[in-house]
C-alpha cells in the first residue's frame, strides 16, 4: 500500500489526498472541455473512483495528476463520441455536405463577401489572452458537436489525427474536411464578432 | 526539381477551397510534394489566403492558451468535495487490506 506522505512527493500522495489536491483541476479540466458543470462533477467522481480501483495497478511510471488526468480524459472522449452521434443514433454521414457557404463550386474561390480580411489578430503579440477568449468561446459553442470535438481533440489535446478518427469513429477524409470546415467557420465567426 | 504543369497551375490560382484545405492539413505536417507547390503556388497571388493562414495559425496558438486549467476561476464547491472524500474515505476503509 503507497505510503502516504507531507512532503510534496506527488507521485504517491495517495487516495485519501486526492480531493484536496486534485478535484479543483480536474473540474477545471474537464469544465473547459465539456462546458457542462455538472457533467463535470460527474465526471471528477467518476475518475476518482476509477483511480481508487486501478491504483494498485499503477505503474508510478507518470504523476499521480497525470494518471488521473489520463483517466478523466478518456471519459471526456467518450462524451465527446455520444455527443456527436447525436440523440437519436443516425448514420454518420459519409462525407460533410458539399455545399459550401464559403466557396464558389466550380473554382473554389472565396466568395464574395466571405473572404478573410484583417482584422486584428495578425500580430498575436498584440492581443490579450482576455479579448480572444469570450469571442472564441462563443464560437466554439456554436460548432456542431463533432466538429467542436474534433477541434479541441486536435487543438486542446493534441491528439494524432489517427485517434481522433478513432475515438470518434470517423475516416481520415472525414476528419480532414472536418478541420478544414472549422477553421473556416470559425475564422469567419470571429472576424463577424471582433470588437 | 519538380514543378507544377500549366494545367495543375490552372486549376489551383483560384482554388482558396483548396488552398485554404491545404493550409490546415499541413499544420500536422501531412501534405505531399505535389500539395506542397500547389499551395505555394496559390499563396503567390492570393492575398485572402495569406491573411486565412496568418489567422489560422494565430487560432491554433491562442486556443492552446486558452484552454489551461489554471485559466479556469471557479472551484467546486465544498459540499460535494466533502461528499467525494467521504466516497474515498468509505472505499478506503472497506477494502481492509494490511499495512
Amino acid at each position: 500500500m503507497p505510503k502516504t506522505t507531507e512532503t510534496t512527493d506527488i507521485k504517491e500522495a495517495g487516495p485519501n489526498l486526492w480531493v484536496g489536491m486534485y478535484a479543483d483541476y480536474l473540474d477545471s479540466y474537464a469544465y473547459m472541455r465539456i462546458n457542462d458543470t455538472e457533467l463535470a462533477k460527474d465526471l471528477v467522481q467518476e475518475t476518482f473512483l476509477a483511480g481508487l480501483e486501478g491504483w494498485d495497478k499503477f505503474s508510478r511510471q507518470s504523476s499521480e495528476k497525470t494518471w488521473l488526468t489520463g483517466i478523466l480524459k478518456n471519459k471526456i472522449y467518450d462524451v465527446y463520441r455520444k455527443k456527436s452521434r447525436g440523440a437519436k443514433s443516425e448514420p454518420l454521414a459519409a462525407e460533410p455536405v458539399e455545399q459550401d457557404d464559403f466557396f464558389e463550386s466550380d473554382s473554389g474561390h472565396w466568395k464574395q463577401g466571405r473572404y478573410p480580411e484583417a482584422f486584428g489578430i495578425e500580430e498575436p503579440s498584440n492581443l490579450e489572452d482576455k479579448e480572444f477568449d469570450g469571442i472564441l468561446k462563443s464560437c466554439m459553442a456554436k460548432l456542431p458537436p463533432l466538429w467542436s470535438s474534433v477541434f479541441k481533440m486536435k487543438h486542446i489535446d493534441e491528439e494524432p489525427s489517427e485517434e481522433i478518427c478513432s475515438r470518434l469513429a470517423i475516416t481520415a477524409s472525414n476528419f480532414w474536411v472536418i478541420s478544414h470546415r472549422v477553421k473556416v467557420s470559425l475564422r469567419d465567426c470571429l472576424q463577424k464578432n471582433w470588437i | 526539381m519538380k514543378k507544377l504543369s500549366d494545367q495543375e497551375e490552372k486549376d489551383m490560382v483560384d482554388n482558396c477551397k483548396k488552398a485554404t484545405f491545404l493550409i490546415e492539413k499541413r499544420q500536422t505536417g501531412e501534405i505531399t510534394l505535389k500539395e506542397r507547390l500547389e499551395l505555394e503556388f496559390h499563396l503567390k497571388t492570393c492575398e485572402m489566403c495569406s491573411i486565412f493562414m496568418k489567422q489560422s495559425m494565430v487560432i491554433n496558438q491562442f486556443v492552446k492558451k486558452i484552454f489551461q486549467p489554471e485559466k479556469h476561476k471557479m472551484k467546486l464547491d465544498e459540499d460535494f468535495k466533502e461528499q467525494l472524500q467521504k466516497q474515498i474515505d468509505q472505499k478506503l476503509g472497506n477494502t481492509s487490506k494490511e499495512q
